[in-house]
């Protein structure tokens, strides 16, 4: 079994719908659960009290802000190089779950922010880095939008995908040197010493995978639709040509 | 590719080429500001590099749709694509000659317009370097936006929303340069970036700007 199967949209809708069930509930578990237990079994932290629950919604979120995009310049890769079909779908079917992620990390942070920081935005590094990524999430679901040809769509959105990610890693260390911030440091790596309390962790591990499931299952429908949509499409089209 | 760059220049520089447009644009903009923020030079002295910079980058953006979309309409474009000159070299030359008739004059400009937002005495200097180093970027990353937009009816916005993001680390890195030099700290770290991103975008960008046309020509 390969990926490249996967390029005949029969084959691909078959298995998808096959996975996409489990894929279905256990997402719903896992980030319930981890949600549930996150914010009714775990203590409050003892300096930002019970705020700092909002971490169980924004990082799966942001987490998943990005690699929607890491997902979508593979995808977009794999277009170009391999004039996969569905791979050039599921990029355009994962850019708005992106750029929704992105817009509840956001929001999300700035809610948490308001208590905490006492200030609902600041051009803090990471801040400014996810507003220039829901630009780039932006540009990119316009230029979709934008063009009739689906190929052409595909050629060139994904060639904005390669550049803007080259672009995107500029701006973040661009960001990074701009403005030093308030935002916290990465404190849930495997090599450090000191990472987030193991009762927060658990649970927030819970909704990560959560989410992770979630935005796959996601992307799997999303890609299903796109291609009966197109299929709908070529149906019409040859109804008029042997009506004319 | 000079019989190109010639071509290009006189189109620019002739009637209804639209030559001095972009220059015009980033003269009202820099009026149009103290009008917005209030006539106190002490604040307009602190944003002048920032206003300055951005004045440039909306002129630059505002020429681009012309960049490609006159050639596309009268079709020299089509043969400026099967001529024995790679495409991309073509969009080199275009890039060169758009900044050359909209970045060069920007450049020339912004010390000028400088004086009318009370820059500091030692961010003449640092604007002019800034600017002559980051402008060329503008260009050929707004080539790359050309390119992709060139085929659509109401490209004009799309462009704008497409190549803005784009130039976000040579406007993070040409301000800051500018407004450093300005207070009269050290601007070499920004201005090296600058220019990293400039040599990198004219090395690298031109090969996707003509993957980019290709698609749009086929």
């Amino acid at each position: 079994m390969s990926i490249w199967e996967y390029a005949n949209p029969k084959k691909f809708l078959h298995t998808s719908e096959r996975v996409l069930p489990s894929l279905w509930v256990a997402s719903a578990a896992l980030i319930v659960g981890g949600l549930i237990w996150g914010f009714f079994f775990t203590p409050d932290d003892y300096r930002q009290g019970s705020t700092v629950k909002i971490i169980y919604l924004h990082v799966p979120a942001a987490l998943m802000a990005i690699n929607a995009w890491f997902m979508m310049l593979l995808a977009s890769l794999i277009w170009v190089i391999r004039r996969h079909h569905v791979s050039a779908l599921a990029a355009k079917a994962a850019a708005p779950v992106g750029i929704i992620m992105t817009l509840i990390a956001l929001i999300t942070g700035a809610i948490w922010g308001q208590p905490m920081w006492g200030t609902w935005w600041a051009w803090d590094p990471r801040l400014t880095s996810f507003l220039v990524l829901f630009l780039f999430y932006l540009g990119y679901i316009a230029l979709w939008e934008a063009i009739d040809n689906p190929d052409t769509a595909a050629d060139l959105t994904s060639i904005l995908c390669l550049v803007g990610s080259v672009f995107a890693v500029l701006s973040r260390y661009a960001v990074n040197f701009w403005n030093q911030g308030l935002h916290q440091g990465a404190s849930l790596s495997l090599d450090k010493e000191e990472n987030v309390a193991d009762v927060f962790a658990f649970p927030l591990y819970t909704c990560m995978a959560g989410f992770i499931l979630f935005f796959i299952a996601l992307v799997l429908y999303r890609t299903g639709t796109e291609i009966r949509a197109r299929r709908m499409k070529a149906l019409i089209a040859r109804e008029r040509m042997s009506d004319a | 590719m000079s019989a190109l760059l010639l071509r290009d220049l006189r189109l620019a520089f002739r009637a209804g080429g639209g030559f001095g447009l972009g220059l015009a644009f980033f003269l009202i903009v820099t009026v149009m500001v103290p009008f917005s923020v209030g006539p106190n030079s002490a604040t307009l002295a602190v944003i002048a590099p920032g206003v300055l910079w951005l004045g440039a980058l909306l002129a630059c953006l505002l020429s681009l749709d012309r960049l490609l979309a006159l050639d596309w309409e009268d079709g020299s474009l089509d043969l400026l694509a099967t001529a024995p000159l790679p495409l991309e070299a073509v969009l080199s030359v275009k890039s060169l000659a758009h900044w050359l008739t909209t970045g060069l004059p920007l450049v020339l400009a912004a010390p000028v317009l400088g004086v009318l937002l009370n820059l500091p005495a030692g961010g003449y200097l640092w604007i002019t370097l800034s600017l002559l180093i980051g402008t060329p970027a503008l260009s050929v990353i707004g080539t790359f936006g050309a390119a992709l937009t060139v085929g659509l009816k109401r490209g004009g916005l799309l462009l704008s929303l497409l190549v803005m993001p784009l130039y976000v680390p040579t406007l993070i890195f040409g301000a800051e340069a500018a407004r450093r030099g300005a207070a009269g700290m050290a601007v070499e770290t920004p201005l090296l970036m600058l220019g990293g991103i400039t040599l990198g975008a004219i090395a690298l960008l031109p090969f996707a700007s003509a993957a980019v046309l290709r698609v749009n020509l086929r």
